[in-house]
């Protein structure tokens, strides 16, 4: 396949699922929440599968890390989103300690993408 | 007052996540994917968060969605610089459009980098 078409494809699927997420009649499993919190909740988890896919077809392993990164960001904002729907605080304490171990794990990953051991 | 002002960042938060991740696709190299997954951060879940900050005033969520965001602010250069120190030593090189490499004319030249 050349890549004009594999390019065309690409921007069809993602364009067509944002515009889908936004003007689509939400399904009825999530009625459970307003209106707004339940579409940007589909936007949050469409921007994620975009993440899962560079993790799963990235070339290189820094390419797969950078990806880990933005999920972990991305787990903290659904947090924030969650803990304004259900209206309970402890939802960000959660994303809270889900940044502090994102962070401390990509550091790991840098110093072992570096080929140093972890004491220099 | 307040809730307009925050759903307007929680938008502009979401356009922002949404944008980041599609420059992680589309991007041609390591590092441009690196500056993508900054621009993520920076604009857009910290703008999630002071939306609801904004949502939810003063009280303890509002302070600790506050605190959140501080600790991420921080933390995402950080981490960023140490990921791209990272990808350059073990060996992946930038893309071919690429017009400047400043790091690797150090090092063939002999300056001595710190650490």
């Amino acid at each position: 396949m050349s890549r004009t078409v594999r390019w065309l494809i690409g921007a069809i699927l993602i364009l067509g699922t944002a515009i889908s997420i936004i003007y689509l009649p939400i399904p009825s499993m999530m009625r459970w929440q307003s209106d707004f919190l339940s579409r940007s909740f589909l936007w949050l988890l469409f921007s994620a599968m975009l993440c899962m896919w560079r993790i799963l077809r990235g070339p290189t392993a820094p390419d797969r890390a950078v990806a880990i990164d933005m999920l972990g960001i991305l787990i903290v904002g659904f947090c924030a989103i969650l803990s304004l729907s259900t209206g309970k605080d402890w939802y960000i304490d959660i994303g809270i300690a889900w940044a502090l171990q994102s962070f401390i794990g990509i550091m790991a990953l840098a110093k072992y993408l570096e080929g140093k051991d972890f004491d220099e | 007052m307040n809730e307009t002002i925050g759903i307007v960042l929680i938008i502009v938060g979401l356009a922002f996540d949404f944008f980041g991740c599609l420059g992680l696709i589309r991007f041609p190299d390591v590092y441009n994917r690196i500056q993508a997954s900054a621009k993520c951060v920076t604009l857009g879940t910290c703008g999630i968060l002071f939306g609801l900050f904004l949502f939810k005033g003063s009280s303890p969520a509002g302070i600790k969605a506050l605190l959140c965001l501080l600790f991420i602010i921080v933390t995402a250069p950080v981490s960023a610089h140490a990921l791209a120190r990272g990808a350059y030593l073990s060996g992946v090189k930038p893309c071919k459009e690429s017009v400047a490499d400043a790091y690797g004319e150090d090092k063939v030249r002999g300056k001595p980098h710190t650490s």
